[in-house]
């Protein structure tokens, strides 16, 4: 009567591990993460693709994982918030979404997180306003819009400082 | 005591921020108990009627499938209805999941089908095929407005209005009249994190619920009540809550039914809600208010008129203070207020951020502007001259209220000398320049709250009370109000939260945890530090310095040692030795913070509030009628201020929603089926970070010894008081042209 049972071959390598398995082929990326990998940092919000929250890296680009069917990305490198940094050493936008107090409930915040390094490797933050624009598909109903930007603003600071070190 | 440490005060980052930006902090639907079921809820498509039939095989038939629940088949609940009601004290028939066959609203859950996974779970939810008797509804704000009334009971923090004066004739007289009728959408809560339970069905078979709410104690009553569950069997935890402005004041249907299966199936089991579905409960009631002003050409206001409407379901009367507000905030000598409530065949309408004042403050102050207008008067001025000290309409004193310092301290941050009076001077290219201001208030409250402090042998402070962190910053306020009053780092403090076994604490809400929950963290700890200082005093076999110490009152505790302050020798001891000394493993006590005497004498005598001053430009497409809010200026009055950074970002977080409350969040109805149809965010919108500019939020010095016992009124709902209407104001500004209606949307 239905397909959905019918698993298909399914290789990711999530945060560095190599994950195989046979998934019914309605199963996404973001609930692959939740609830059958117990990665529940990346969070689901709308399941339409509307808000952000479920952001991920695949393949080094932002993507909304609720949008993507798992067994549809074979050999893809998936990074989670749960792949971030590691014990003891947060990476620095994680850091500075604490120090510019960039959240309140937290449930956006992987996303905002994702989103933010991804949006770095993209440029597209000349402005305030434009890093604005580039980081609307991330909604965060607390309003911690600002001390977002000044996150990411902190991050691109630290980042030229540092070129600016290397150079010298 | 003199207090050395600083703590409070200080722009402490959050302590739960690590958690946060991990992903390790857990949600209500993030715990994974072995064999748990997914349920997945079906919902009624008709607002009104009867379920005829429920047929199941094509549902049953999806492999994974293990139960289908329904009121045909749901196991035994409280017999009475009053078991239902929950601690909102919402008057009516509280609403009872699958309780019969009879449908109330659109969107009622009419089955939960469980399986193994999610995916099967949803795709048998989607086969489920239920017949329904159709009956008549109303879902018509405009034919409801026939049907208002005042509810006999009123919800227990209802404040009627009261009337002073001779309203009708001073405005018959009043030389100058403003008029308006003013009409706000209905909106919804929206939290980013959905509705949402897991109960974990322990070996013992108690239920641990994971449940997203505000207040874990008031839903660990209300299915210990409603399910018929004896008290120890639930447990209730929320550590983390992705936001909730109110939807998780009242236990939602998911947590029942998820309890519900969990007594019926004997098995662990999740139901979240989907997003579309978080439009089948609570949402900020539709309003309309009619305002008339009357004044003297000098700008004295001479007679306010409000008449507001809010709507309700057909079984519960949800009731908000949405008409008294400028009547208490404003001196006039004549005023008069009425309210009343309209049914519709929907869900209950409840709180949302700043329940009553979101609404009431946001349209008043429209009004309060055109008058300024209507009397040739710059805005701010207006409101200087009609300034009241008191509570104008109980006549009472308040506790402090430094609006006016937030007035023109807001003022002066924003350069609002600079503004010409006449509306449509400032351009640039083809947008037309605002600027609008509007004042703020809302109330101050404290709730007896208790909490506990327990000193462990690894020389730690633990906290703990059933408060809930919404995002609110509770954790981090809770440790700082701990670490200045036992004097003792910050990172030798733990502060656990949002579990119903904890000490007693309100459901949170209402921007009255920080004070409560403050205030009970602070008694305890101090009572901590005498019960250790006596139980050291009691051990013969102390040093000399501290026996000594400890008879004169020398001894303190400073960051995180006992010191000695009294002869020429420096004397310390580490709070782990002092605990050894005492020869047990740890120390505790429970304390509950009241407001005393003198405050309940001070509560009955002076009222309390918060306020603030909003001050907002606006750009305005003159083609395309399209608003962009480029600056805000929140001067913000709200006594103690526990943590700078965190208290800025609640109010931050609140101009938001008043942004979107301005311009974008309206939730449309389908009279026809009694449905809000635009149910997800590309069509619900929410301000996305393109639509808010850099926000600058003040905070007045407002020292106030009365309104709680650390001086803190609390600033979680302030920020959406004033702002909308800031920004209503602000638009007429750059235009010329008066808008009535919330959301103010091009083309209007």
């Amino acid at each position: 009567m239905t397909d959905l049972s019918v698993a298909r071959p399914c290789r990711l390598e999530i945060n560095g591990k190599s994950y195989v398995a046979d998934l019914p082929p309605c199963v996404t990326l973001l609930d692959l993460l939740r609830e059958r990998l117990d990665l529940t940092g990346t969070k689901k919000g709308c399941d339409h693709g509307q808000c952000g929250a479920c952001t991920v890296l695949v393949d080094g680009k932002r993507v909304k994982s609720c949008l993507i069917f798992a067994v549809s990305i074979p050999d893809a490198k998936v990074i989670t918030i749960e792949g971030l940094g590691s014990e003891g050493h947060l990476h620095p936008m994680q850091q500075a979404f604490i120090d510019r107090d960039a959240f309140q409930c937290g449930y956006c915040t992987p996303g905002q997180i994702m989103s933010a390094i991804a949006l770095l490797e993209e440029g597209h933050t000349q402005s305030r306003e434009e890093i604005r624009e580039f980081m609307s598909g991330n909604l965060c109903r607390c309003g911690a819009y600002n001390g977002i930007i000044d996150a990411i603003e902190q991050v691109i600071a630290q980042q030229q400082k540092n070129r600016t070190g290397e150079a010298a | 005591m003199t207090v050395i440490s600083t703590t409070i005060g200080q722009s402490v980052s959050r302590i739960d921020g690590f958690a946060k930006v991990t992903g390790q902090a857990r949600y209500a639907a993030e715990p994974h108990p072995s064999g748990m079921l997914y349920g997945v809820i079906v919902n009624s498509p008709i607002a009104r009627g009867r379920i005829e039939t429920i047929r199941e095989e094509a549902a049953r038939a999806v492999p994974g499938v293990v139960e289908i629940m329904t009121h045909l088949n749901r196991p035994h609940t409280a017999l009475f209805e009053k078991s239902y009601v929950d601690g909102l004290g919402v008057p009516g028939s509280p609403y009872r999941p699958l309780h019969d066959g009879e449908i109330r609203f659109n969107g009622q859950p009419v089955a939960v089908v469980f399986a193994e996974t999610f995916e099967a779970a949803r795709e048998a939810a989607m086969l489920m095929e239920v017949d329904y008797e159709r009956w008549p509804h109303n879902a018509d704000f405009e034919v409801a407005l026939h049907q208002k009334y005042m509810p006999e009971k009123p919800r227990s923090n209802y404040v009627p209005p009261k009337s002073r004066g001779k309203a009708a004739e001073a405005y018959a007289l009043s030389p100058i009249k403003v008029e308006g009728h003013y009409h706000l959408a209905p909106e919804h809560h929206n939290p980013m994190e959905m509705h949402a339970t897991t109960v974990i069905v322990e070996d013992d078979g108690k239920f641990t619920v994971w449940d997203k709410t505000q207040g874990p104690q008031a839903v660990q009553a209300y299915l210990t009540s409603a399910l018929s569950l004896s008290k120890d069997q639930v447990r209730v935890r929320n550590p983390y809550v992705g936001g909730a402005f109110g939807s998780g004041l009242r236990a939602q249907h998911n947590v029942f039914l998820a309890a519900l299966a969990a007594k019926m199936l004997k098995r662990s089991v999740r139901v979240s809600l989907t997003r579309q579905q978080m439009f089948t409960h609570v949402f900020r009631p539709e309003a309309i208010m009619d305002i008339a002003l009357g004044a003297t050409p000098d700008g004295t206001l001479q007679s306010m008129i409000v008449e507001g409407v809010t709507d309700t379901s057909r079984f519960e009367h949800n009731m908000e203070n949405l008409v008294v507000w400028g009547l208490i905030n404003y001196k006039c000598p004549n005023a008069t207020a009425d309210y009343k409530v309209v049914p519709r065949d929907t869900y209950t309408s409840s709180d949302m951020r700043a329940p009553g004042a979101a609404t009431g403050v946001n349209l008043f102050e429209m009004a309060i502007d055109e008058m300024a207008y209507a009397c040739s008067m710059d805005p701010l001025t207006f409101r200087l001259h009609n300034y009241s000290d008191i509570d104008a309409m109980h006549d009472m004193p308040l506790t402090s209220k430094a609006l006016r310092e937030a007035m023109l301290q807001g003022a002066e941050r924003f350069g609002w000398q600079n503004r010409p009076m006449t509306p449509g001077k400032m351009r640039d290219g083809k947008e037309l320049i605002g600027w609008g201001m509007a004042t703020g208030i809302w109330d101050a409250m404290f709730s007896p709250t208790s909490a506990r402090a327990r000193l462990t042998a690894d020389g730690r402070l633990h906290i703990a009370t059933a408060a809930s962190d919404i995002g609110t910053g509770t954790y981090t306020i809770l440790a700082q109000t701990a670490s200045e009053a036992f004097n003792i780092p910050l990172d030798q403090i733990d502060i656990e939260l949002g579990d119903s076994t904890l000490p007693q604490c309100p459901t949170e809400g209402g921007s009255w945890t920080a004070a409560s929950a403050g205030a009970a963290v602070w008694l305890a700890c101090q009572s901590l530090r005498e019960k250790l200082f006596k139980t050291l005093g009691k051990n013969s076999n102390i040093s000399a310095w501290l026996t000594e110490g400890l008879r004169h009152n020398t001894v303190v505790l400073q960051d995180g040692f006992l010191k000695n302050t009294d002869g020429d020798e420096a004397f310390e001891m580490s709070l782990r030795d002092a605990l050894s000394l005492t020869g047990q493993t740890e120390l505790e006590v429970e304390e509950t913070a009241k407001p005393g005497l003198r405050g309940t004498i001070s509560q009955m005598r002076k009222a309390r509030f918060t306020h603030s001053a909003v001050f907002c430009e606006v750009r305005v497409d003159e083609e395309l009628g399209i608003v962009r809010v480029t600056r805000l200026v929140n001067a913000v009055a709200a006594g103690r201020i526990m943590n700078p950074k965190t208290a800025a970002s609640q109010v931050r977080g609140a101009m938001v929603m008043a942004t979107g409350m301005a311009l974008h969040e309206e939730s449309l109805m389908d009279e026809r089926v009694g449905r809000f149809m635009n149910h997800n965010f590309s069509e619900y919108h929410i301000p996305a970070h393109a639509d808010i500019p850099d926000m600058d939020v003040l905070f007045v010095n407002e020292e106030d010894t009365e309104v709680s016992p650390l001086g803190i009124k609390g600033v979680g709902e302030i920020g959406m008081c004033g702002t909308a209407a800031a920004i209503a104001n602000a638009i007429f500004h750059a235009t010329g042209r008066r808008h009535y209606n919330l959301p103010i949307v091009p083309g209007d």
